[in-house]
């Protein structure tokens, strides 16, 4: 995916019409091939009914839940045994004494306090480089404890709207950029980290570790709004952590990949997706590569990777070959 | 009556809406959880160094780093309903005291954004806020009262490190008994006057001539008594820097000294 429309999807734009002179030869062909061959439409209902007997296991969704709980853990166990493992709370710690700042977080305390101490400064290129590498809005999926939470209240949503109690409300993706600029500049302007009042990552990483109080109500409070009126909220169109980790994983070597190849076009992997507009490319006809990796809002949870049958998405190391 | 189905441009203006009334609802609350924390600016005690208020609570990233390497727990992080933004820590020196027992300022140096100034070295050079006599009638010592068992009771929680009973670890105050002719511990407890006291006599806390407070904090000067008793009143001197030791081991109940937050304060003490 170009770096333009990562950027324009990170920000909320809808995706772009795939215009035909986009599409290379090589997937053009396939494209024709799949509209031509009736036998794939045939697989395609036995795939589904396959699936809906034996349905597939959600490997690393229960990888990614143990990795983030550990995380989480650890910060618990490193001060409740006072090993000094890894020390602070997710907006700010040190790990075996080396500094690290949550990019946001560190953000809002540079825009407020208008002055920036070495520490910080450590901290934040320490986790810029480590969520650079490992895919940026990979933290949101295999960290934020905010994620994990909201991941039950979505199963609990999709069983209430299945029966038709509840009603997905979706919203302007946009929004969250507005957030991020609202807050960005509320910092700025009243010299106080306003967002860090009602951020659930960090109301929620400290009542882990320093254990719980009445800011806790406002994570539920948000909980139930997902659960009874809008799936996935505040992952989808408040979080400003979440755009600000988008940005930097943009770039980032780790992604996502769609092989066009493999992919029959059911539409299962859009079904899992917290974030369904970054696989807007595996709808028939709209790849414009074999390959095509998937952009930079994606949390890299896997669920799609799980989800697909027939292995079109996989995680992968690319470099910067979608660069060159 | 019939559903009616609705035009796309009337989805979008639906979206539209729900949209900005989240937005507006969202930042709202944001907006409210720092009102009372810009009201109660100054009212509490912040751990050492801490910058003045204002700049303080824009510095802090509220990781709570400060809170994990205190040796005696002093440091608490704000809840919602506490009045001072989110996360932010502070001191409660009646429950538990800063006793500088970690004697390098470990909360300043744990601080990653300079919310705690990394220009204070010395337990003397710290600016909490500074002590008051506020309860005079109940002090013990103007009484002419002295001290036999606990300071606080058996049930006190207080942590406080005792040199001679162990130089590295605190112990429960509950654990240390006195038994004075008359109170002095506000004054026997100070760590500033602990730290003048061993410089008096030739032995800087480990070793270190820089770690000699240059002023002293506080003093007993004997008052006038009716009745022939020897009675005392504690004064406090410019040397204090409001750790609140004296107040977290006043045995009055409610302590007849108490710490003021400093609204001057510039971090480090001039």
């Amino acid at each position: 995916m170009k770096l333009k429309d990562s950027f324009a999807e990170l920000f909320g734009a809808d995706p772009k019409r795939v215009q035909k002179s986009d599409i290379s030869e090589e997937a053009a062909a396939v494209h024709a091939a799949q509209k031509a061959d009736k036998s794939r439409i045939q697989k395609i209902h036995d795939e589904l009914a396959e699936m809906a007997l034996n349905k597939p296991g959600e490997k690393t969704r229960r990888i990614r839940w143990a990795v983030l709980i550990a995380v989480n853990l650890l910060f618990v166990v490193s001060y409740w045994l006072d090993i000094q493992l890894l020390e602070g709370a997710l907006t700010a710690s040190r790990f075996a004494g080396f500094h690290m700042a949550d990019l946001n977080s560190a953000l809002q305390v540079m825009l407020a306090f208008k002055h920036i101490v070495i520490n910080l400064v450590i901290g934040t290129v320490t986790v810029f480089i480590l969520w650079w590498l490992l895919g940026g809005r990979t933290f949101c999926s295999w960290v934020c404890p905010y994620h994990l939470l909201s991941e039950w209240a979505e199963m609990i949503h999709v069983k209430l709207a299945a029966k038709g109690w509840v009603k997905d409300h979706p919203m302007d993706r946009r929004a969250r950029m507005w957030f991020w600029l609202i807050f960005a500049l509320l910092a700025f302007a009243t010299g106080y980290t306003v967002y860090e009042t009602i951020s659930p990552t960090g109301i929620l990483s400290r009542a882990l570790i320093y254990g719980p109080g009445i800011a806790l109500a406002w994570v539920g409070a948000l909980l139930i709004f997902e659960i009874i009126w809008s799936r996935r909220a505040w992952c989808r169109y408040a979080c400003p952590i979440g755009l600000t980790y988008g940005l930097v994983g943009a770039i980032s070597p780790f992604k996502i990949n769609y092989n066009l190849n493999n992919c029959f076009h059911e539409g299962e992997c859009k079904k899992v997706c917290l974030v369904p507009h970054v696989l807007d490319t595996v709808i028939k006809g709209r790849a414009k590569k074999i390959h095509v990796s998937i952009g930079a809002d994606c949390t890299r949870c896997g669920r799609c990777v799980d989800a697909c049958p027939t292995e079109s998405l996989t995680f992968k190391f690319k470099g910067f070959s979608d660069y060159l | 009556m019939a559903s009616k189905r609705l035009s796309r441009a009337e989805k979008k203006r639906r979206q539209f809406i729900q949209t900005m009334a989240y937005l507006s609802t969202v930042t709202v609350a944001a907006l409210a959880g720092i009102v009372p924390s810009v009201k109660a600016a100054s009212k509490r005690l912040r751990p050492p160094g801490a910058l003045v208020e204002k700049r303080f609570l824009s510095a802090c990233i509220k990781c709570g780093q400060c809170v994990q390497v205190c040796p005696v727990n002093a440091i608490k992080l704000a809840d919602l309903t506490d009045g001072i933004g989110v996360g932010v820590p502070y001191i409660e020196s009646r429950d538990q005291a800063c006793d500088f027992s970690c004697d390098g300022l470990q909360c300043v140096l744990a601080c990653p954004t300079g919310a705690l100034t990394h220009d204070v070295n010395f337990s003397h050079e710290v600016d909490i806020g500074i002590a008051k006599l506020i309860r005079p009638k109940s002090c013990l010592a103007v009484q002419g009262k002295g001290i036999k068992g606990s300071a606080r009771g058996p049930d006190f929680k207080g942590m406080m490190r005792y040199e001679e009973i162990d130089r590295w670890n605190p112990i429960p105050v509950a654990d240390y008994p006195y038994d004075l002719e008359l109170c002095d511990l506000c004054v026997r407890t100070c760590p500033i006057e602990i730290r003048a006291n061993q410089c008096d006599i030739g032995k800087p806390p480990s070793g270190d001539e820089q770690q000699c407070p240059p002023k002293r904090a506080i003093r007993l000067v004997e008052i006038e008594s009716e009745d022939g008793t020897r009675k005392m009143r504690p004064e406090i001197l410019d040397g204090c820097v409001g750790c609140g030791v004296c107040e977290m081991i006043c045995p009055a109940e409610p302590a007849a000294i108490v710490i003021e937050s400093n609204d001057n304060r510039t971090g480090k003490r001039i």
